[in-house]
């Protein structure tokens, strides 16, 4: 450590220097720029499917991708929360179930009109996250436990609230609507500006108030590619999807989500108190954290995002049946996060793994459909991956910290 | 010793893990502009009655009064209210984050906004406010965006004491803050507790290299097995003497009362 003993030390502005590719690849190589990793993944796994069948990077199949993967990566948003607790929530795939058959009980049997049936719905999965939250944090029952048995009573009560009927048919033109709506190309690009334009102005902006503050900004050049990255990505994306159906409502609604949990997990007090409780509890608790309730409102939250994305799952389907929310669902949800470099450990990850690991377990479970492969070898590659990535993740943090002392 | 009211007083305090009686009937004090050294073997009971203090591990009985009013300090926030600031021994930071965020844990500054805790953080204001707090302490460090877990053991040890200063403390409790430090940050640290007591704080500090103990404090306060043995004046004392109530050779000697018995 640099000690400078009486006299006093200039701020650190190091970072303000030029742009440094060197340090760019080494952070690159380091897994700090997570998600720039993951994006090289997805390419990669883009590039082989499109050279075995060149139907895969065909607009009508990236469209729908995107509606493949909107229910899994809401309810991954959710996951996201939880890990960086450093806690695992089992029960998303049975409260996202529960809670479509109660939208669907509430829509369809009992006449109820689509957006009160929706808010039950929403209403349901966060009273469940938080009773589960609740009973994990009063009891010091450890998560796992808690949502397992969450995981079995929901799919019971998923059971008892479809009755006899098993099946119930979707119809009602909101809620198909959330997964069956695509905007004009006109109404599309408007979107997409308006978003293209708030980032950018919030970048400014908050380079600006940084630059006022004489504090270090990031290099001009990181900037505009950052900007040219994401400007670039959302148009590419509008340009694909209106030349098949159009913008899916589906898709920004996943977007929506991601940016909302992201700003609320990097940019606010509750988020920074879920990072330190992930980090070192105790820390956190000597801090005068309060740690149960942090925890709480991470498991309401979960289950808040469980119901919404049983909601977009049942939308897609127009159906809630006995399996809604069953089969891989849960293990999609909570590997998804992980492939894209959330830790299982607490304390590290981004919201947007939320969304880039749905959509590299979409992209190889849609590429194999598209190869008609058996579904044993879908799971046994889909298990590959998630390992290949979990090893990747512990690598680069053991080079992390063998690079500790910058 | 300013004036004759102590900032901190604790009086009977007693604390008991099961069957191991951590704290037995201690009393304590501290006055503002005094720095008081805490001694006392492994297990003497020193990091125990910090956390009484701090409100991290409440005691099961006896009394605080802050400047003479009795009060209740069951819970960190408690203790942060009244101006009472505490180090860890073993540093309690978030290793996953970085400096200025674990510099303002749990105190972070907000910008307005949303309601309740879903308030944003006040980043640039932060990150300004550390760069003040680090250079106060005539430190620098790679970087205020440094995640804490790749600071070298020091440099965490700099970051845990800078964020004790971060309010405006009446008390600073310091339990071994130069235990992973070299010669020289050592230094920088005992003369920084000089500094906190010129500006009036009362300080307390725990550490069992009594040469540096001895630089710095106005007064010594012995645990043993839990209970108070001496209360010296450092001034009135030797180190050897100090020993000797530390280990318990010691009896009947001293300005405190005698409980080395057991
Ligand atoms: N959380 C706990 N649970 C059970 N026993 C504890 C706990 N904390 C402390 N103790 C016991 O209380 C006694 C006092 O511990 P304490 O940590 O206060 O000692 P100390 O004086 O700080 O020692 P050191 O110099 O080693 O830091 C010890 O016997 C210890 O084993
Ligand atoms: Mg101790």
């Amino acid at each position: 450590m640099t000690v400078t003993s009486g006299q006093t030390a200039a701020p650190a502005l190091a970072e303000e220097g030029a742009f440094q590719p060197r340090q760019f690849a080494r952070r690159f190589l380091q897994g700090d720029l997570g998600s720039l990793r993951v994006i090289l993944g997805l390419v990669i796994i883009w590039i082989i499917f499109q050279s075995q069948n060149d139907r895969f990077l065909s607009a009508v199949n990236l469209t729908n991708l995107v509606l493949q993967v909107t229910a899994v990566g809401l309810i991954s948003v959710g996951i996201v929360l939880v890990l960086l607790l450093g806690e695992i929530d089992l029960s998303v795939g049975a409260v996202s179930g529960v809670t479509s058959a109660i939208m669907a009980v509430a829509n369809v049997k009992h006449g109820w009109a689509p957006v009160p049936a929706l808010a039950l719905a929403i209403l349901a999965g966060a009273a469940i996250g938080l009773l589960q939250g609740f009973v994990l944090a009063r009891f010091g029952v450890p998560s796992f436990v808690v949502t397992l048995a969450g995981l079995l009573g929901w799919q019971g009560a998923q059971l008892y609230v479809l009755g006899d009927t098993g099946t119930i048919n979707i119809n009602d033109p909101t809620i198909v609507g959330l997964t069956g709506t695509f905007y004009s190309t006109t109404v599309s690009w408007v979107i997409a500006a308006v978003a293209i334009g708030a980032y950018v102005l919030a970048s400014l902006v908050g380079r600006r108030r940084r630059a006022a503050a004489r504090l270090p900004v990031e290099p001009l050049p990181a900037l505009v590619l950052r900007l040219a990255a994401v400007s670039g990505a959302a148009i590419a994306a509008v340009a694909i999807t209106t030349s098949d159906r159009g913008l899916p409502l589906a898709g920004l609604i996943l977007v929506a989500f991601v940016v909302l949990f992201d700003w609320l997990v990097r940019r606010t007090q509750f988020g920074r108190h879920v990072f330190a409780v992930g980090g070192n509890a105790e820390a956190a608790r000597r801090a005068g954290i309060r740690v149960e309730r942090i925890r709480i409102v991470v498991f309401a939250l979960s289950g808040t995002m469980a119901a919404i994305g049983g909601i977009m799952a049942a939308s897609r389907l127009l159906a809630v049946n006995q399996s809604s929310g069953g089969s891989d669902l849960l293990l999609i949800a909570i590997a998804g996060p992980v492939v894209a470099g959330t830790s299982l450990f607490g304390g590290r990850g981004s919201v947007w793994s939320a969304l880039l690991g749905a959509l590299v377990i979409g992209s190889i479970s849609n590429g194999m459909d598209l190869l008609a492969l058996e579904s044993s070898v879908k799971f046994m590659i889909t298990g590959a991956v998630l390992l290949l990535a979990v090893v990747i993740d512990a690598i680069a943090r053991k080079q992390r910290r063998a690079a500790g002392r910058l | 010793m300013s004036n004759d009211i102590p900032v901190l007083e604790m009086r009977g305090i007693s604390k008991s893990f099961g069957p191991v009686q951590a704290l037995a009937d201690v009393d304590f004090r501290v006055h503002a502009g005094e720095v008081v050294g805490l001694v006392g073997d492994n297990g003497a009971g020193k990091s125990t009655l910090i956390k009484a203090i701090s409100g991290v591990q409440p005691a099961d009985s006896g009394e605080i009064l802050f400047e003479g009013r009795p009060v209740s300090i069951s819970h960190p926030n408690d203790a942060t209210r009244l101006g009472i600031a505490t180090v860890y021994q073993d540093l309690a930071l978030c290793d996953n984050l970085d400096v200025v965020a674990n510099l303002f844990i749990g105190q972070e500054m907000v910008a307005g906004g949303v309601a309740g805790a879903f308030r944003a953080l006040d980043e640039v204001g932060m990150e300004h406010r550390s760069h003040e707090l680090l250079n106060q302490l005539a430190v620098t460090i790679p970087s205020v965006r440094s995640e804490v877990g790749m600071l070298s053991g020091g440099q965490r040890q700099i970051v845990a004491i800078a964020r004790s200063l971060l309010g405006e403390p009446r008390v600073v409790l310091l339990d071994e803050p130069t235990a992973a430090l070299g010669v020289r940050q050592t230094a920088l640290v005992l003369e920084l507790v000089n500094r906190l007591r010129d500006r009036g704080y009362g300080v307390v500090l725990i550490s069992h290299n009594l040469v540096d103990v001895f630089e710095v404090v106005d007064r010594i306060t012995v645990l043993r097995l839990g209970r108070n043995v001496a209360d010296f004046k450092r001034s009135e004392t030797t180190q050897q003497e100090v020993v000797a109530a530390i280990t318990g050779a010691l009896t009947g000697a001293g300005a405190g009362n005698s409980g080395g018995e057991r």
